[in-house]
């Protein structure tokens, strides 16, 4: 097995902090170096906050794993600096089609609108991203990552963290302020502080094969329930480079695992799915039972959990590593405006408030389409089969079939955090959703929305014509550029010529006005994460710092 | 009003921002309905389910179209062995 792909060997170094008497104390120490870790140490040395990141293996990802990863997802990769690889490698699809008993019944199209940066979802295995992560990481002086360093034990104090590590060259300590846990499913470090994931397994088995093959199926998720080569359970085939293939086959409860990985297994099930004429070759294979759980909190005291150290789910609906690295998408700037002494320590309570409804809602919707492809009770498969028939027919019928509802974001609509709409808006940007992208015209031509924002709060001002602006809202917005916490202004022209002081881009394809249901006086403050976090029909400055001062709890 | 055959499920005063979730809220709670009974049992909960439903839309032309699709596809879809 493994033949597109070779594991890079990254290097273990002794570090200094090995040869002092004491622990050498780091500002912010994250424990793993998977996509989760990685993401949120990238994010944090974009931040200025000094990094310092663990690992105990010195490779990426063994086997593919992650496959698919959402647009929200490439949208915090473009914002951290890493998007472009993923994207060129990467195979971007948008159309989804279920099959029951050899018929197609449905599809779906996840993207069914141009005018966005980033597609739908692109499928790229789990080692290309974490080597494209590895190397970002590699670009920041702030940025430590040290292979071959286990953590071993962990020890908190009210004032700061104490890690024990084993090396190579043996055991070492060091301490920090503030420690992130991205150690993965099983965390040790979960363990070691005495906490639990809890939640429920799901009694089936599944057959994750990744095939090499020449073949021109087109770049679709093909979903099949009962089909004729797999009589009874359902299958997945699935697009990734390099002429890779993800295949999916549930194999029920009583499946001997060892068994049904030897390639002499495998290799016919392979078969009796694509056709006996079309040459392949394994490239890797692994049987699993899958689990959703999460921790009560993700918080506590200086350690936070992400990824899925804090919430595991079933990767029906590729929500694993999306919804890891929209954790730390939330979490770093509030780290930030902490370390800083701009916000508040119970800022960072907010994280775990926020991603606890995320991973519940990650789970839910992960276990429901465990539940439909999985029916435990002969009614419930009743049901399933009678959803699949009628939905040749029946477009309702087609909106229920759950064969996994791919990862999307949670609205943070009930997040303390925000502030609630008081005017009234017919667009679906309400505070608390993740931000939509528009294409605009800036000084320097098409740019895209999303590369404007983000990193630190933004503030988005729409007028029909940009020579209307009036003086007095030109002085608020430098104003709101000098705030304690600070805001970037970016006015949104329907038309006319860039404004004199102050970002301007043209709306040239209404596409904001449309998203953003904007008219006149139109202002949306958006959080460092890309957030809407409060929207106004008109412009008034001390509302928005009221706004301001909610979503970094400073009140 | 003809037979509604596009997705319709939604609850008074509440937002729905994935056009999935009312959809699938409504699949859960009919498969918890569901929850610990035998098969007899179910087959009745279902049959009080339909008769509650039947007499909630009234109108008897819509329910004829709903029985005539309900019945025209369970003999003609191929069976797996
Ligand atoms: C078959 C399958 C398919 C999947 N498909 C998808 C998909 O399509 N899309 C998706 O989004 N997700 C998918 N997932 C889920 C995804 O793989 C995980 O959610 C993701 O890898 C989690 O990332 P993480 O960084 O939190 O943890 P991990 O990737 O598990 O990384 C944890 C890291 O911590 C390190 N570590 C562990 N213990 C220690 C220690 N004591 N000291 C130091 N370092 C330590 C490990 O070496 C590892 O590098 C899938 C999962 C499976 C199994």
């Amino acid at each position: 097995m493994f033949h597109t792909y070779k594991n890079p060997v990254y290097e273990y170094k002794k570090s200094r902090d090995q040869n002092t008497s004491g622990p050498v104390h780091h500002p912010l120490v994250v424990v793993g170096a998977g996509p989760v870790g990685m993401a949120a140490a990238i994010d944090a040395a974009q931040q200025e906050i000094p990094t310092l990141i663990l690992d105990e293996d010195n490779t990426v990802s063994v086997g593919s794993r992650a496959v698919c990863y959402s647009k929200r997802t490439l949208e915090i990769m473009n914002r951290l600096g890493c998007s472009q690889p993923m994207i060129e490698r990467g195979v971007t699809w948008n159309l989804g089609k279920v099959f029951f008993r050899d018929q197609l019944v449905s599809s779906f199209n996840l993207l069914p609108e141009d005018g966005h940066k980033l597609p739908a979802f692109i499928n790229l295995q789990q080692y290309y991203l974490e080597e494209y992560l590895v190397r970002r990481m590699d670009e920041f002086e702030n940025l430590e990552i040290r292979w071959k360093n286990r953590v071993m034990a962990v020890e908190t104090n009210a004032d700061r963290v104490v890690l024990s590590i084993d090396t190579p060259d043996g055991p070492y300590q060091l301490s920090c302020d503030w420690l992130l846990v991205a150690d993965g499913a099983n965390s040790p470090v979960r363990e070691f502080l005495g906490l639990e994931s809890r939640g429920q397994w799901f009694h089936d088995r599944f057959l994750i094969a990744d095939v090499v093959m020449k073949a021109e199926f087109p770049p679709e998720r093909w979903f099949s329930f009962d089909p004729s080569y797999h009589p009874g359970r359902s299958t997945l085939l699935h697009r990734q480079p390099d002429d890779v293939w993800r295949l999916d086959f549930q194999l029920g409860w009583d499946a001997d695992p060892e068994m049904e990985k030897k390639p002499e297994n495998v290799i016919p099930r392979v078969r009796a799915m694509l056709g006996a004429d079309i040459e392949f070759e394994l490239e890797w294979c692994s049987v699993y039972t899958f689990r959703c759980r999460r921790m009560e909190t993700f918080r506590h005291g200086r350690v936070f959990f992400v990824g899925d150290a804090a919430h595991q789910v079933s990767p029906f609906g590729a929500r694993g590593a999306n919804s890891g690295i929209q954790d730390t998408d939330n979490l770093i700037w509030k780290l930030k405006l902490v370390m800083t002494g701009k916000a508040p320590d119970r800022l960072l309570d907010s994280y775990s408030d926020e991603r606890v409804y995320a991973a519940d809602e990650n789970i839910m919707n992960s276990t429901r389409a465990t539940d439909f492809i999985t029916p435990k009770s002969a009614v419930s498969h009743t049901f399933r089969d009678a959803v699949l028939e009628l939905s040749c027919q029946q477009p309702f019928a087609r909106d229920l079939i759950n064969s996994g509802r791919l990862s999307d974001t949670a609205f943070l609509t009930e997040s303390a955090l925000t502030t609630p709409d008081s005017d009234r808006f017919g667009s679906d940007m309400v505070p608390g959703a993740a931000m939509l992208d528009a294409p605009v015209t800036g000084s320097q031509g098409s740019q895209w929305l999303i590369d404007l924002v983000g990193g630190r709060f933004t503030l988005l001002y729409f007028v029909d014509e940009t020579a209307t602006l009036s003086r007095s809202v030109l002085q608020d917005l430098e104003a709101l550029g000098a705030n304690r916490i600070p805001v970037k202004s970016l006015v949104i022209g329907g038309h006319g010529e860039p404004a004199a002081g102050v970002a301007t881009v043209i709306d040239t394809q209404g596409l904001f006005r449309k998203r953003y249901d904007a008219t006149e006086g139109t202002t949306y403050l958006i959080r460092p994460d890309q957030q809407v976090t409060a929207r106004w029909r008109a412009f008034d400055i001390t509302k928005i710092v009221a706004a301001i001062d909610s979503a970094t709890a400073n009140h | 009003m003809p037979l509604v055959r596009e997705t319709n499920f939604h609850q008074p005063g509440k937002r729905y921002f994935r056009r999935y979730r009312a959809g699938d809220d409504f699949y859960e709670a009919l498969i918890n309905m569901h929850r610990e009974l035998s098969d007899e049992q179910s087959a009745k909960a279902n049959a009080k389910l339909i008769l509650l439903l039947a007499n909630h839309i009234g109108d008897l032309e819509v329910l004829g179209e709903a029985l005539e699709i309900a019945r025209s596809g369970v003999d003609s879809f191929p069976e797996n062995e």
